[in-house]
Formats: structure tokens, C-alpha cells, sequence
């Protein structure tokens, strides 16, 4: 019993630290303040479930899970980041209703409200899940800590901290923002892909803001532009969340309380400490 | 070098640049001045490509440039700093001269010690003063390869020992065969190291000339240096 809740939690943990890192990616190291970055993870969700429920091979599924998110993320990107500041975020935001509207309403591909349940597992065995998806963990976040250090991942920084000096020294800003929405995105699907694998069921709920709000808590607190800080800002987060189930007698209470606590955290750390625990710039 | 034939730009009912024409020749440091609003950043903003003009024509090294975006203007072999400096304030000075040109330690250390800027390369630009970011942002503008350098005052804001440093700075990359374009109100410094002075007033070139004569015309003397 426990270690069955263990493996779930430090599968969900594993996730989250996939999803936060690849955020921080476009939010932390790039300054672009995506607010639609769970949607992706929707459609990499979305698309795993349906190609493997079409017959697809999980593998095959995995990887144009996170294909084809980044390729959505890429034409919405093309299209956005010349948006300025509050603009490009109140857009992406409005990309969350839009995929929430998609989701219930395109019955013949998604069952709209029902959902798509009985999507086949990558791997039956939960421990040896939790191992496979450590696994994709590790090689995501060696891809990120090699393209944090790389002269692109430089580039990025420099379009953060100040984008005109950027372009005056020769870089294709534009075309380095949509490379980081592509990157970011790309992970968001794969992680959107083993999600939905452990959980074998998803309908439109996986796109709403409470979500959100719990993944931008955890890059917040292990602070931006640091995927060491990602790392860290999911497990703290995650063991306090999880600790709240003992603290909150009542059941029904627990949801409700889990939230207001994050938001507590956050708002806590957006005052105190705006660089959260790690992060190299402020929020 | 480089060239602008009749360039103008308004903002809304504001015409920041009007008809401006002049040339910047070769291996020179030009300076240009004129009181507040009389259009210099504007000229800066358009020969680098963060503003499109309304009209004219902009040429470097005889390639027309005119409404290129600004990175593909920098690429073409311009450079520049700004008014208020622009470092990339969370980045380590190493990170900020590799944005610039991808080039080795050692190269780095030549180019900052070029600027006396004495400082590890491991340091954080904010935690440089406001002084020393305008050196490290000039290393930067250097480091990058260029053709001719777009200088925004220069002298804005640091002490005087590193105002002396930046003209013997300036003077020795004029012996190294670069050509400097600047925008200056210090005039001690404007006529201590210029070869020609271009006056802007109301957006429009007033005079261009040697210091000497720069300082004894009437015009000049009316709008901008007061008699």
C-alpha cells in the first residue's frame, strides 16, 4: 500500500519535474511568460491517447506526442511572440479556453466531456513506469542543463534580459523566441504523453487553470532560469502538497486547502524572495 | 562609410528627422550634436534598424540598408551602444562578450583590458557600476565584428577619469582604422577628439565641418552652443 502510493507520487513528481523544467525553458531562461504552457501538455496528452487507442505503437506515440505539440507550438509562437510584454501573455492565455472549447466540443475525435478512457499503458508494472519515465526524466533535463550551457541557450538569456541589445548584435530574435516555444512545447507533449500513459484517461479537465497554477507555483518557488531550481521547486512543493492530506482532517477539504496553500507559497515568495530558491533572475 | 540622403521620420503630428543628409567617411570619429529632441538618437535608432524611416535612403559601404531589420543591419557590420546602457544585466561578463563573437578568454581579456575594464570574466554584469557596465558595453560593441561603431553619449553618467579613459580609447581605435560615430553634449570632448561635426536641429542637419569651424559658426552658436 505504501509503496504503491510511493511509486504514484514519485511517477507524478517525475512528470512535473519534466513539464516545470521545459516551462523554465521558455519562461525562465527566455522571459517569455507563456501562460497556455499547460495546454501543450494537454496536446501531447491528447494526441498519445488517441494515436495509441488508433493502434499506434506507444514508442511511435511518444515521440509524435511531443512532435506535433511543439509543431502547434511552433505556428502558434511564429504568430505571437512579436507581442509585447502583457499581449503575448493575455494571448496565450486565451489559448487555454480555446483548447478547453476545442477539447469538448470535437465529440468524434475526443468524446468531448466523456472523455477517452482505456488508454492502453506503456508498461503495465507501475515500479518499472516509475523507472521508464525516470529514464525520459533524466534525458530531458541532460538535454536542458546541455542547452542551457550551449551559445543558444545564451541567446536566450540575452533576448530575456534585454531584446533590442539582442537584435543590435546581430541574433534573429524572432527567430530564436519561436525556437524556445518550439523547444519548451516539445517537452510539454512528451511529458503530456507519459501523464496520460499512468493515468490512462483524459478529458478536458487537463487543460484547466488550477493546473496551471500548481506547475507555475513549483517553477516559481525552485526559481527561474535554473533547472536545478525546477527540480527542487517540484519535490518541496509536491512533499508540502502531499503532507496537507495528514494535516486536513476533513477529506472534502483537502482539494480546496492544497490550493489555497499554493497560492499562499507563491504569493509568500513573489513578496519575500521573488527569486525563489535557486532562480538567477526575479519573477 | 556611410551615407543618409534625405531621411525623415515622424512620430504621429512629431517629425523627428527631416531630410537629413550626411556622410561619415572612413577611419574618422564624426560626432553628433544638437540640443535635446533634435533628433540624434532617431538618426541612431534608423542607421541601426530599430526604426524604420519614413522616407530616404541609408548606405553602408555603398549597400543600400534602408528598413533592414537590426540584426541583419548589425550582421552588414554596424554596431552600437545606447543611451542608457543595455548589458544583459543577468548574464557574466564572458556570456555578455560571447553574444557579441564567439572568441576565446584570452581575446576576451584583450578586448576588456582595451576598454580598462579590469574585472573576472565570471562576474555578473549587475554587479558591475553603472560606469563600468557602459565599458562592458562598449567591449561588447567592439567585440562584435563591425565596420563602423554607433556611439549613443558615451560619456552620460561615469566620472571623469573613465570620460579621459573613453577618449583615449576612442582615439586609439581611429589609429586602428575604425570609423566612430557618436553622439555627444560634452563638448570639451566633442572638439578634444572629433575630425567632423555634424549640428542636427529640428531633425534637419544644421551644419557639418571641422571642430574649429563648428564653434565659430553663427547658426550653430544660436541653437545649440548659445553665444
Amino acid at each position: 500500500m505504501i509503496t504503491d502510493f510511493f511509486i504514484s507520487f514519485s511517477t507524478y513528481v517525475i512528470i512535473y519535474i519534466i513539464i516545470v523544467s521545459s516551462f523554465n525553458i521558455s519562461f525562465g531562461f527566455t522571459g517569455l511568460v507563456n501562460l497556455g504552457h499547460m495546454v501543450f501538455f494537454g496536446i501531447g496528452a491528447y494526441t498519445s491517447a488517441i494515436l495509441t487507442l488508433h493502434g499506434m505503437p506507444w514508442y511511435f506515440a511518444l515521440i509524435l506526442a511531443g512532435l506535433f505539440t511543439s509543431l502547434i507550438g511552433a505556428a502558434i509562437a511564429a504568430i505571437t511572440v512579436r507581442l509585447k510584454g502583457d499581449y503575448f501573455q493575455i494571448v496565450t492565455l486565451g489559448l487555454v479556453f480555446i483548447a478547453i472549447a476545442i477539447s469538448r466540443n470535437w465529440i468524434s475525435l475526443t468524446r468531448g466531456a466523456l472523455g477517452l478512457p482505456g488508454i492502453p499503458p506503456i508498461i503495465k508494472d507501475n515500479f518499472n513506469y516509475m523507472l521508464f519515465t525516470f529514464l525520459v526524466c533524466v534525458i530531458c533535463l541532460a538535454f536542458f542543463y546541455w542547452l542551457t550551457k550551449s551559445e543558444t541557450g545564451k541567446i536566450f538569456q540575452a533576448i530575456r534580459d534585454d531584446e533590442t541589445a539582442a537584435s543590435i548584435l546581430g541574433k534573429n530574435t524572432y527567430f530564436y523566441k519561436v525556437l524556445s516555444i518550439t523547444i519548451s512545447t516539445f517537452f510539454a507533449g512528451i511529458a503530456g504523453s507519459l501523464f496520460v500513459h499512468f493515468i490512462k484517461f483524459v478529458d478536458p479537465s487537463i487543460f484547466d487553470l488550477d493546473f496551471f497554477v500548481i506547475i507555475l507555483t513549483m517553477l516559481v518557488a525552485g526559481g527561474l532560469a535554473s533547472i536545478t531550481g525546477s527540480i527542487i521547486g517540484v519535490v518541496s512543493l509536491a512533499i508540502t502538497s502531499e503532507a496537507l492530506r495528514f494535516v486536513v482532517v476533513n477529506p472534502e477539504l483537502i482539494g480546496p486547502v492544497r490550493h489555497m496553500s499554493l497560492m499562499l507559497i507563491l504569493i509568500l515568495i513573489l513578496i519575500y524572495r521573488p527569486r525563489g530558491i535557486l532562480g538567477k533572475v526575479n519573477v | 562609410m556611410l551615407s543618409l540622403k534625405n531621411v525623415s521620420k515622424s512620430f504621429g503630428g512629431v517629425k523627428a528627422v527631416e531630410r537629413c543628409s550626411f556622410e561619415v567617411e572612413e577611419c574618422t570619429i564624426t560626432s553628433l550634436i544638437g540640443p535635446n529632441g533634435a533628433g540624434k538618437t532617431t538618426v541612431f535608432n534608423i542607421t541601426s534598424g530599430l526604426t524604420k524611416p519614413d522616407s530616404g535612403t541609408i548606405k553602408l559601404l555603398g549597400k543600400n540598408i534602408t528598413g533592414m531589420p537590426a540584426y541583419k543591419i548589425a550582421q552588414s557590420g554596424i554596431s552600437r551602444t545606447f543611451q542608457i546602457t543595455k548589458v544583459f544585466k543577468n548574464l557574466t561578463i564572458r556570456d555578455n562578450l560571447l553574444i557579441a563573437k564567439r572568441t576565446n578568454d584570452t581575446e576576451m581579456n584583450r578586448v576588456l583590458e582595451s576598454v580598462y575594464l579590469n574585472k573576472p570574466l565570471d562576474t555578473i554584469a549587475s554587479e558591475l557600476s553603472y560606469g563600468q557596465q557602459r565599458l562592458l558595453e562598449l567591449a561588447r560593441a567592439l567585440s562584435m565584428p563591425h565596420n563602423l561603431l554607433l556611439l549613443d553619449e558615451p560619456t552620460a553618467g561615469v566620472n571623469p577619469q573613465i570620460r579621459q579613459e573613453l577618449k583615449s580609447i576612442l582615439r586609439n581605435l581611429r589609429k586602428e582604422g575604425k570609423t566612430i560615430l557618436l553622439i555627444e553634449h560634452d563638448m570639451d570632448f566633442v572638439m578634444d577628439i572629433s575630425n567632423t561635426v555634424i549640428v542636427l536641429n529640428e531633425g534637419r542637419v544644421l551644419k557639418t565641418g571641422k571642430p574649429k569651424e563648428i564653434v565659430k559658426d553663427k547658426k550653430v552658436l544660436e541653437a545649440y552652443l548659445g553665444k
